[in-house]
């Protein structure tokens, strides 16, 4: 990850990981400010913390969930900036942040970038991911323990805790550290890595196909994200007139396991802020993850059945 | 409040109601219904789930209609095609 042993924290889900470092990182600028810039798209946990512990300035994205860099440049140039947060790409919809660019604007402006690499680690090259601060990482995002995440804080970052300190890990994160689950972290995130580019390749092969098909077999749907700067293993569409909840049961009963972004299917009552955000349908919404078995004849399964069930939801509906 | 009928200072020709549908039975309603008004007219759509602001503009955006207003609960459309 480009980090130097002693800059490496280790911590917990992405949650409280992201509350602890908004939350020190406003504390250790609250001289300088109090403005938290993110984009519009962050995981949501980020953009609570945001909003918790700073005035949050959310910056917004294009159709395809891209940042807009010259209003970022603007935000990260205001007086008052304690931090600034940007994902490497985005856990919903898989696109690229043009994150080099964004660490460079932060940089000119002497604010500190947290960047959420927990979407992208062990499935890109993360050794060299720019002029971070602070890097956040989840293991249970790679396949490894969900207890276990990781903060790499590089020195001289202005980061105080914002708990009370005690004597684990120099006071950076509370508690014994859990050794074996982070064992087992590591070596999820060597094996990833070990087998990353052949598994990304063939990932990628099958979201094409999957995004190309799912065009032409289902009528009236809305693919999101970026198809060529993503994150080979994701691919997110929306089918008009489908309520998402349905969609994913059905799609379950199939035989396939998928998540929807929709409000209809979510615990929350709101539609995805990423898919509102990027102006995409948040109805009918499927979020699809191509794991590092899936085959071409599971993928072909899918598409063989997807077409028939949003005909048959649409006609249950009363929207064929 | 406004009453149905005189959203955007026009006069609208077609009032949907479908406050407590939830999504996405009332952009289903808007697309069964906007046949009835003529092409340049307006639907008035009076819907509460929040998912309606983000799906009502997707949906203009794929089906070739035009989102005249949008200011939660109530929405307006002019049909195009």
């Amino acid at each position: 990850m480009g980090a130097r042993p002693d800059e490496v924290v280790f911590t917990g889900p992405l949650a409280p990981a992201a509350q602890a470092v908004v939350a020190g990182l406003a504390l250790g600028r609250r001289r300088v400010g109090r403005l938290v810039v993110t984009s519009t798209v962050e995981h949501s946990a980020v953009l609570a913390a945001a909003e918790a512990y700073g005035e949050h300035v959310a910056v917004g994205v294009d159709r395809v969930g891209r940042l807009d860099l010259d209003a970022w440049t603007e935000a990260v140039g205001r007086p008052g900036v304690a931090l600034a947060c940007l994902q490497v790409a985005n856990h919903e919809v898989g696109t690229l942040q043009p994150y080099a660019a964004a660490a460079q604007a932060c940089r000119a402006a002497g604010v500190p970038l947290v960047l959420d690499a927990t979407t992208v680690l062990g499935r890109i090259d993360t050794t060299d991911l720019g002029g971070w601060s602070v890097l956040l990482g989840w293991a249970g995002a790679y396949g490894g323990p969900a207890s276990i995440g990781f903060t790499v804080v590089r020195r001289g970052t202005r980061w105080r805790a914002p708990f009370p300190a005690d004597d684990h890990q120099q006071g950076r994160w509370p508690g014994v550290v859990d050794v074996p689950a982070v064992w087992s972290a590591v070596a999820a995130l060597d094996a990833v890595m070990t087998s990353r580019d052949v598994v990304g390749d063939r990932q990628r092969a099958l979201v094409d196909r999957l995004r190309r098909e799912v065009a032409l077999r289902v009528p009236d749907v809305d693919l999101a994200g970026d198809p060529v700067g993503r994150v080979p293993h994701l691919l997110t569409f929306s089918a008009l007139y489908v309520d998402g909840e349905t969609l994913t049961l059905e799609l379950d009963r199939a035989g396939f396991a998928v998540a929807s972004g929709s409000a209809c299917s979510a615990s929350s009552e709101h539609p995805s802020h990423v898919l509102a955000a990027m102006g995409a349908l948040t109805h009918g919404n499927v979020r699809l993850g191509v794991s590092r078995t899936t085959t071409g004849a599971e993928v072909d399964a899918f598409l063989d059945v997807l077409p028939g069930l949003v005909t048959e939801i649409r006609g249950r509906l009363g929207a064929a | 409040m406004s009453a149905p009928g005189d959203a955007a200072g026009d006069s609208v020709d077609l009032f949907l109601d479908c406050t407590g549908l939830r999504c996405p039975r009332p952009i289903i309603e808007i697309a069964r219904r906007i046949g009835d008004v003529g092409v340049g007219g307006l639907v008035e759509l009076l819907a509460d789930d929040p998912a309606t602001t983000p799906d009502l503009a997707a949906w203009c955006r794929m089906r070739g209609q035009e989102l005249v207003s949008s200011a939660a609960p109530r929405f307006v459309v002019r049909r195009l095609r």
